[in-house]
């Protein structure tokens, strides 16, 4: 079976980025909008029909999914063993990767066309969008991990253009910055991580760095350093960047500002797509991850992960802007595959959490994207993000309403829909290994359900507003790809994922934990049922549990102070501490003494140039001069 | 080999007659009389030959033939450098060397 074809998945992308940028000044919107979502239809096609080759007919070889190199092509040469290629990779994660990255890309796609329309710069809004998708595509099908960190700095920058869209605004500008900035710091860990793992294994590609059987695993673990080995290390640092891409604690703090972009950018890079790109970078090196050290590094990322989601689930709770709740909701749900990947084994049933990431990772991409482009579609009705801005709006949008819900349900964990199946993997999976992290787990799976379900209500119930003008529904093209999403919400959780995907690439059979499943649903019952109290009709108890909690809750409110605390380190002691030693030593220093260099120059020139006379006498007296001083000197030596 | 004469006394005779070319071209202010005391020092040169060639290896004639030589560059050079004081003289009306200072820029 030839896979040469899906080449196509990431340039057909770049096509379009490429055609619509650069007539974007000459192209009728409407034109460049069906030019991309054209574009894209065929690459969902083409990736499907991968998938289905894949996984049905030729990936299986004696019951194991192979690695298979769609195609390969030598970018940078350095010599025999050192080199950097460019290609396209395909096994199980990575084509349930261009599956999500296609689907959701579409749907934004379709979904923008109603949303951004009449927008200024609609079709730059298009061209970018296909840079992500472009640069989405070729990092999920990477072969090696440099190809992998290219694209991971691509996404960085159209992430960054898309959150910068409406470039007159302060307010996302900083924002675009602030993302840029944050999460390239994480790079630098990544880049020196690749740099020390590429220095030991002596090879940039996957297959060999991953290979259980490979010199880097068995042996090659470098010297030791501060009691771990130098590729434990480079996995640390690697983790940053992951940490940084997904908005780990503590570099999350860009990902609340980054809803500054359309809200459709939000749905495809800030929650079903890019922040992921942390999770699949993990799940892509898994093997070093889980064989170096003992899987040293892994329980760093479990407890980050869980962390996270705990501390992400609590602020959600307390925001207003229903964007910021689905933001920090984003952060939390990607602590939960963090975790899930912390904790996994690696082989058969181990590996579960390996399964269970993936799996929370495909589900959590359909219900995420299905809320914030809902969001998006009240958001387009009542012209603002702010919950007390809503209320009631379930009879003037019926279908947002439902679809919201559907949405709302499968991240709170209710069966049938998606995000139960996926959750109470995770959970079983992290009981397996620490009941710590279960009972957080555990309670972030019941706050989920309340943080949730409080903009629910909050949005489509409660208190009706007095509107300046009747919200109604969205048209069509909205609409269309809610029903889709909320369709994959429902029936996504029914895939068979173990089937498809495990860490030692063989399929195993997974178990359904009735207990576990009951208590995590429960806990999402108990979640929704205390939101419905609080927020499905007018009262003061929402006023008096936050007065109760005092401190706590205005510390969770500003986000427990960690953007101050950011602004502290850098614009106080980073700036004026440290960078002004810097600055003073640059101007004092650096400037001056090119400066001193240039005017000595001048100076001496302006002395000497009175012997360039023009008067060849004075030249010829000169070398008289000389050559007289010369025959003396060679006289006296004798 | 000239009788009653040594070498030395030649010898000095052609190192003055050597730096007065020297002065010359130094501190003439007229380009033709540069080009004159370029022939002196040429011509100092060329007895300097003819006295080594005569007085060290009186079997030999090498000497002589470079003093054949140079004096026809010398023609030659005085032939090319006249030319160009000639033309130089057409475009400024002066043969005075403070006149060339502007040949500099």
């Amino acid at each position: 079976m030839d896979f040469s074809y899906t080449v196509l998945i990431p340039l057909i992308p770049l096509f379009v980025f490429l055609v619509v940028g650069i007539f974007s000044n000459y192209l009728n919107p409407k034109v460049a909008g069906a030019i991309g979502v054209l574009g894209l239809s065929t690459t969902t096609l083409l990736s499907l029909y991968t998938a289905y080759k894949y996984f049905f007919e030729v990936g299986k070889v004696n019951e194991v999914y192979q690695t298979i190199i769609g195609t390969k092509t030598t970018w940078i040469h350095f010599s025999e063993v050192l080199h950097i290629d460019m290609g396209v990779l395909l096994d199980p994660i990575s084509i349930m990767m261009l599956v999500v990255v296609s689907s959701i890309s579409l749907m934004v796609h379709i979904y923008s066309l109603g949303y951004m329309k009449g927008e200024i710069g609609f079709n730059r809004y298009y061209a970018f969008l296909s840079l992500f998708t472009f640069s989405m595509y070729s990092l999920v099908v990477a072969t090696n991990i440099f190809q992998m960190y290219i694209f991971w700095e691509l996404v960085g920058v159209s992430s960054f253009l898309l959150i910068g869209y409406y470039y007159d605004k302060p307010s996302a500008v900083a924002a675009a910055k602030k993302a840029f900035i944050v999460t390239r710091f994480a790079d630098i860990g990544f880049l020196i991580g690749i740099l020390i793992l590429s220095f030991y294994a002596g090879t940039f590609d996957f297959q060999e760095l991953n290979n259980p059987q490979g010199s880097l695993i068995l042996n090659g673990v470098g010297s030791s350093f501060m009691g771990l080995s130098v590729i434990a290390w480079a996995l640390i640092l690697m983790f940053m960047g992951g940490a940084g891409k997904s908005a780990m604690f503590p570099l999350h703090i860009w990902l609340p500002d980054a809803m500054e972009g359309p809200t459709p950018v939000s749905a495809l890079i800030h929650a079903a797509t890019m922040v992921v790109a942390g999770v699949y970078l993990v799940a892509r090196m898994f093997p070093l991850y889980y064989f170096i050290d003992g899987g040293f590094v892994l329980q760093i990322v479990a407890y980050v992960g869980a962390f996270t989601s705990l501390f992400a689930g609590v602020i959600a709770c307390t925001q207003n802007d229903i964007k910021r709740v689905l933001a920090f909701s984003t952060m939390s749900q990607i602590g939960y595959m963090m975790l899930a990947l912390g904790v996994s084994g690696f082989s058969g049933h181990e590996g579960l959490g390996y399964m269970a990431a993936m799996f929370h990772l495909f589900t959590h991409a359909m219900f995420k994207a299905l809320l914030f482009l809902g969001a998006g579609s009240v958001i387009h009705a009542v012209h603002s993000n702010m919950m007390k801005d809503m209320g009631g709006l379930r009879k003037y949008m019926p279908i947002s309403n439902i679809t919201f819900l559907i949405a709302a349900l499968a991240i709170s964990g209710i069966p049938p829909f998606a995000g139960f199946f996926s959750k109470d993997e995770i959970l079983v999976a992290a009981l397996e290994k620490s009941p710590l992290l279960f009972a957080i787990e555990w309670a972030v799976a019941g706050v989920t359900a309340f943080y949730m379900f409080r903009i629910y209500f909050g949005i489509f119930w409660g208190k009706e507003n007095s509107y300046a003008h009747t919200p109604h529904e969205s048209p069509w093209v909205m609409t269309i790809p809610l029903m889709f999403l909320a369709l994959m919400s429902i029936v996504a959780g029914f895939i068979p994922f173990s089937e498809f995907i495990a860490a030692d690439r063989m399929p195993f059979e997974a178990h359904f934990n009735i207990l576990v499943s009951t208590v995590s649903a429960s806990v999402g019952v108990v979640g929704i049922v205390v939101a419905w109290i609080f927020y499905k009709s007018e009262n003061n108890i929402p006023e008096r549990v936050s007065k109760a909690f005092g401190a706590f809750y205005t510390w969770a409110f500003h986000k427990f102070y960690f953007d101050e605390l950011y602004l502290f380190v850098t614009k106080k002691i980073i700036f004026n501490g440290v960078s002004a030693s810097f600055a003073w030593f640059d101007k004092k220093v650096v400037d001056d003494g090119m400066i001193g260099i240039g005017n000595a120059t001048l100076n001496t020139s302006e002395k000497i140039k009175k012997l360039q006379s023009g008067k060849f006498q004075d030249y010829a007296t000169w070398f008289i001069l000389g050559a007289i001083a010369l025959t003396l000197y060679f006289l006296s030596k004798n | 080999m000239i009788s009653g004469i040594s070498i030395y006394h030649i010898l000095t005779l052609t190192s003055i007659l050597f730096f007065i070319g020297v002065y010359g071209f130094i501190t003439r202010k007229n380009l033709i009389a540069i080009l004159i005391s370029i022939e002196l020092i040429l011509n100092a040169s060329v007895i300097n030959f003819v006295i080594f060639n005569t007085y060290l290896y009186p079997n030999r004639l090498e000497g002589v033939f470079f003093s054949i030589f140079i004096i026809a560059i010398a023609a030659a050079e005085s032939a090319l450098a006249v030319s160009i004081i000639v033309s130089f003289y057409r475009m400024i009306a002066s043969v005075a060397v403070k006149d060339t200072e502007t040949l500099k820029y």
